[in-house]
């Protein structure tokens, strides 16, 4: 009897193990979009022509050459955006982005490596050298520029909304009112939501995809933050979730490196500018971000400094 | 020091947070506990069945998993449209009810069989017995342990900050994101939680003395 009741709340506790395991980080795909990767007709990620001698002068890309390999700073938890899977295999729009950098600079996919650097240690990663590049939702200020250099931007992020596909009463942030947002703590665009004039109500969690359970369990009405980030999870679930369109901060993404290497900032500048114009970016757009539904943007133009 | 002084409201709220949310739940963890101890000492084996089981799930599973089970699970299961605050007292009352149930039983089984069995010839029923003969007997068995119980859920209750519950915990983390020294924010912190906690044995022990029976 004894054993009995504990064999059966063993198994209860599993099952609730179970039913949460789809609040953590979840890795799969979840409905597959019409445009899966795998589908015949979906758009197809491009591949990039490798220079042949290169020849910058560079210190961080003279190291890289001969080291024979780049290293690529990288997010690995947003979805179609800075991804690694179970396998370890990376994928999303700043992957691409960061290999067609690293195919103009002379570096074939195979010697290209990344490594998972979170937000709050990207400026001391890169000015420690331990990066050559960083790409992963960096969004390009004057404060970080006293520490970092950026090439860029080569995309232009503001915050926005995620929410229900069959959601009629959000339009925008100001339809807020009474409604619940979810983010994680301390990021800027929930600061913002939670000015009085907005009159919704927040929720704080710790990972973006429990905010998204949260949406999908209709127990908030939606999440905030950069809509880079927010068209992967809707690009993950397109028959469920979408992203507003109506951007209400600005967030221009560029790609980080060595603060004084001028020479490697221009050559990344060439290499964005070279791609956006082959049409290279778009198709990379295309088949990752692109598959949530929201339209195409053409893409900023690179500051040069 | 400064960090204290220029943001004593965070401070405040986050002290003020994890006291109700430690007074609430302990209150309710104590009702529940009493009553599933209850259910565990009881003729009926159905009841005892359940108590077992109940002290068994919420005894060995991680507190952080009853939080996701409470914001990802009972939402969708049970009740939806929970506040963050309630979902929060729900799953630290019911893990903590399970260590209040046990500490509990531990008391009955310190009173004499010989208690029960006289007042069951006096006629009284089943609670009766509980409610004036076993239990009061048993309290004085259980502060010490009671004790320890609610002082590990004060600190339990740091991680209703991860799930959207203002509280001295999450003050911590919102200062850090801010890039004030961590030193400084943690002393505070850790002195909020001290004074939560000495409040806490101080009046266990005040009890103690006054219920304390030479036996």
């Amino acid at each position: 009897m004894k054993f009995r009741t504990s064999a059966s709340a063993a198994v209860l506790a599993t099952l609730a193990l179970a039913l949460t395991a789809c609040g953590g980080e979840s890795g799969n795909a979840g409905d597959k979009p019409a445009g899966e990767s795998t589908g015949a007709n979906a758009p197809k990620l491009p591949t990039y022509a490798v220079a042949s001698g290169v020849k910058v002068d560079s210190a961080t890309l003279k190291k890289a050459q001969q080291a024979g390999k780049l290293v690529v700073g990288a997010k690995n938890d947003q979805p179609y955006l800075g991804f690694e899977d179970t396998t370890g295999k990376r994928s999303g729009f700043d992957v691409e982005i960061a290999k067609m950098v690293a195919a103009d600079l002379g570096f074939k996919p195979e010697q290209l490596e990344f490594k998972t650097v979170d937000s709050n240690v990207r400026e001391t990663t890169i000015s420690k050298g331990e990066v050559d590049l960083y790409v992963g939702t960096y969004t390009i200020n004057d404060e970080r520029k006293k520490q970092v250099g950026f090439a860029g931007p080569y995309f232009k992020a503001g915050a926005d909304l995620l929410v229900r596909k069959d959601e009629k009463g959000i339009t925008g942030p100001d339809s807020l009112k009474g409604k619940t947002v979810c983010s994680i703590k301390g990021s800027t665009p929930l600061q913002e939501i939670k000015k009085p004039k907005y009159g919704a109500k927040t929720v704080e969690l710790s990972k973006y995809s429990e905010c998204v359970q949260q949406l999908l369990n209709n127990e908030v009405d939606a999440v905030t933050t950069d809509d880079a980030i927010l068209k992967g999870y809707a690009a993950q679930r397109p028959a469920k979730l979408k992203v507003i369109g109506q951007p209400f901060t600005e967030e221009p993404y560029g790609v980080g490196m060595n603060k004084d290497d001028k020479a490697l900032r221009d050559a990344v500048n060439d290499a964005l500018e070279k791609h956006e114009k082959n049409g290279d970016y778009k198709k990379a757009y295309d088949a990752t971000l692109g598959l949530s539904g929201s339209p195409y943007a053409e893409p900023p133009a690179v500051e040069r400094y | 020091m400064n960090v204290l002084l220029d943001h004593l409201a965070d401070f405040r709220e986050g002290f003020i947070g994890t006291v109700l949310l430690t007074f609430a739940s302990g209150l309710l963890a104590m009702v529940l506990g009493v009553i599933i101890a209850g259910f565990r000492v009881s003729p009926v084996p159905p009841l005892r069945m359940f108590g077992t089981a109940w002290v068994t799930l919420f005894r060995n599973t991680p507190l952080t998993l009853l939080f996701l089970v409470a914001w990802f699970v009972v939402p969708v299961v049970f009740v939806p449209g929970l506040s963050p605050w309630m979902k929060a007292l729900l799953a630290l009352s019911f893990y903590t009810s399970a260590f209040v149930c046990e500490a509990i039983r531990s008391g009955i089984n310190t009173v004499p069989l010989g208690q029960a069995e006289a007042a069951r010839s006096l006629g009284m029923s089943f609670s009766q017995t509980l409610r004036l003969i076993v239990l009061p007997q048993a309290t004085r068995t259980v502060i010490p342990p009671l004790s320890s119980i609610f002082i590990a859920l004060t600190k339990n209750s740091a991680i209703a900050g991860a799930f959207s519950v203002t509280e001295l915990f999450g003050v911590q983390k919102m200062l850090s994101d801010q890039g004030f020294t961590i030193t400084w924010i943690f002393l505070w912190v850790a002195l909020g939680y001290l004074v939560i906690t000495f409040s806490i044995s101080g009046l266990f022990r005040l009890l103690e003395r006054r219920l304390g029976v030479a036996r």
